[in-house]
């Protein structure tokens, strides 16, 4: 066992943090206050290759792992919360099922540009029915001659819009319930396929959320991806993966909110003494930044189990549980320690506030998390 | 197109603190970054290599883990580095370390073909002497155009824009030429993971006093005539007053009337 970075990751990390610090961090209050979607960041990091971390040179990507790219993500994340949920949906949730599931013809034709950052990538599975409960999908999806022919709406799509590309899902057999889902890969502009209504977010308000829908959309038999009714499947696996991101995104909120409030506590003034002279500052900073370091190696943890080829599933959900609660637990208590000044907008610690808590919900509430691990303890 | 790059690894001054026992630098913590006016003069070169056919070396001396720095030059452009590193070259001042630069730019150039054009960064962040870029120019006997902040190519001249306390000039030279880089109107690009990972993975070579064939009496601490007596902190000026008076208008009021008493407005 080492705990030590080797030097590719380390120079990785630096580079991610450079860019964070100087291109993200300038943008966040600004795109978070008008949730407007970053479009200059996202052609910044595609030329810089970060669509595309995990994934082998030949399809556009870099040739990096898993952990870089939760790497990425959490040093995305620690100045801006948004930004990293964009790099997060596009590579696990789009990207990575093509990468894994797709033909050959798909992955030249999907994940090469995907991966490359030519084209940005969304997943739809969640419906207004279908929620924690992502079986009960309402979508259809039925063979005629050379087309599929999709019906439906999903709810909640992260860069629906800005995306060109989207991994969605429909029933193909309504008997079958989950055995009975499919997957299939669809570009923006195909006919009947349209973005409806733009969600308007507690926190990452700059990030794109919308619905997808479809009315009569015809889709070419060859975008679906793996099997007829096997849709389900691919749905789990891509958010196992997903789960890291995630996690990783909860990590960088928890950190760069501790970044915030360190420098704060040890300049402000109160009782004739710095904040940071009360030992219940100390105590409640300290208390915090183990929490987080926790939560990264249990990340960490996870993403080289997933870059090893191991199982990994129940570690992605012990990793997403504990950083996501740590990352709603540290920020509420890091607006504690900026007090009033910690509430207002004049600081970034409220935000950061907001952004945490979806952690706790999406790509699998914190109770599907606990499911998934008691289930692979084997409780029954 | 030849082109060399020569830069220095220096401690991140933004972030040096200074033992007040002995006045000098704590170095240990202290990050070390390519110098910054160095990283201006990689970028104006990678400029110029986005728009014609042209190679960049880069060169630093110093100890080995300089190769750190050359890495980070070998992911913004550079096509390939030198280290020039000999324990007979430590404790080298300006004038030697100017003298040094100029044999191992020989050594290189054996290597690499003869250069067209050497950027220097203007000064280090550290020493703030803007001393060894005009040596080594000296040494070579090439012209010199110092503090620029853009730069031309045309057929075989250069045409610099040098940046003075009275404004801008507009120079010419033939080549081969050394500049001296300032502050452009852009920043250095970034590094993408492609080019970090080769760049990681990149052998740099390490060029000793044997293969640089620098005459040791002209070297390292004997090549230096240029000696610190003394280091030390300047003293805060504490004669100021601080004027907080309960309402802000107030100690305007007071400042205003200060400011008249003495005569200054």
């Amino acid at each position: 066992m080492d705990f030590k970075q080797d030097e590719m990751h380390q120079d990785l990390i630096d580079m991610y943090r450079d860019f964070a610090q100087n291109e993200v961090k300038p943008l966040a209050a600004e795109i978070d206050e008008n949730e407007r979607f970053p479009d200059e960041t996202v052609v910044k990091m595609a030329e810089m290759g970060l669509l595309g971390i995990p994934f082998p040179e030949e399809y556009g990507g870099t040739s990096m792992d898993n952990l870089s790219y939760a790497q990425c993500v959490e040093e995305l994340s620690r100045v801006c919360a948004t930004t990293g949920v964009i790099v997060s949906a596009h590579t696990s949730l789009c990207a990575w099922p093509i990468y894994a599931f797709g033909t050959e013809e798909q992955k030249q034709k999907y994940l090469v540009p995907l991966a490359s950052g030519a084209k940005l990538g969304a997943f739809g599975l969640t419906e207004p029915n279908a929620g924690t409960d992502s079986g009960m999908q309402k979508t259809t999806a039925v063979l005629d001659g050379d087309s599929y022919i999709l019906n439906g709406s999903k709810l909640f799509i992260t860069n629906a819009g800005p995306a060109e590309t989207y991994v969605v899902f429909a029933m193909t057999d309504k008997e079958k319930g989950t055995r009975g889902i499919s997957a299939f890969i669809v570009e923006k502009g195909m006919p009947g396929f349209s973005i409806g209504k733009q969600e308007h977010k507690m926190g990452i308000r700059a990030s794109a959320t919308a619905e997808l829908v479809f009315e009569d959309c015809k889709i070419p038999k060859e975008n679906l991806l793996g099997e007829e009714n096997k849709g389900f499947k691919i749905a789990m696996m891509t958010l196992d993966g997903g789960r890291i991101g995630i996690a990783a995104q909860a990590l960088g909120i928890a950190q760069g909110a501790i970044d915030e409030t360190v420098p704060y506590v040890n300049t402000r003034v109160q009782f004739n003494q710095r904040v940071s002279q009360f030992q219940n500052t100390q105590f409640e900073l300290a208390d915090m930044q183990t929490n987080v370091d926790a939560a990264r190696l249990l990340i960490y943890r996870a993403a080289c189990a997933k870059d090893a080829g191991e199982p990994y599933s129940h570690l992605a959900a012990m990793a997403k549980l504990f950083a996501s609660e740590v990352s709603s637990d540290v920020t509420r208590r890091c607006v504690q320690l900026f007090g009033g000044y910690g509430y207002t907008r004049e600081y970034p610690i409220e935000r950061m506030m907001r952004d945490a808590k979806i952690t706790e919900i999406y790509e699998g509430t914190s109770e599907v998390q606990k499911m998934v691990i008691s289930a692979w303890m084997g409780v029954k | 197109m030849n082109i060399l790059v020569c830069v220095k690894q220096v401690p991140d001054t933004t972030e040096i603190k200074i033992n007040p026992e002995t006045n000098t630098l704590i170095r240990e913590g202290v990050p070390s970054i390519v110098n910054t006016f160095d990283a201006f003069a990689l970028e104006m070169a990678a400029r110029i290599k986005d728009t014609q056919d042209a190679k960049i070396v880069v060169m630093s001396m110093g100890p080995d883990q300089a190769k750190k720095a050359l890495k980070e030059c070998l992911a913004v452009g550079a096509d390939k580095a030198y280290l020039v590193s000999d324990r007979a070259f430590s404790g080298s001042d300006t004038l030697a370390t100017g003298y040094i630069l100029s044999e191992a730019m020989k050594a290189v150039e054996a290597q690499e073909g003869p250069f067209d054009i050497i950027f220097c960064g203007k000064q280090a962040i550290d020493g703030d002497t803007a001393q060894t870029g005009p040596q080594l120019a000296e040494h070579l006997d090439y012209p010199q155009i110092t503090c620029i902040s853009d730069i031309t190519v045309e057929d075989a001249k250069i045409r610099a824009t040098r940046e003075t306390e009275y404004g801008k000039e507009i120079w010419e030279s033939s080549m081969p030429v050394l500049v001296t880089v300032t502050k452009p109107p852009y920043e250095p690009r970034y590094p993408t993971i492609k080019t970090k990972m080769a760049a990681n993975k990149a052998e740099i070579p390490v060029l000793t006093i044997a293969e640089v064939k620098a005459d040791p009496e002209k070297s390292g601490l004997k090549g230096s005539p240029t000696r610190v007596k003394k280091t030390y902190v300047p003293v805060l000026n504490k004669n100021g007053i601080i004027i907080k008076e309960e309402m802000a208008a107030d100690s305007a009021k007071k400042l205003a009337g200060l400011l008249s008493d003495a005569g200054l407005v």
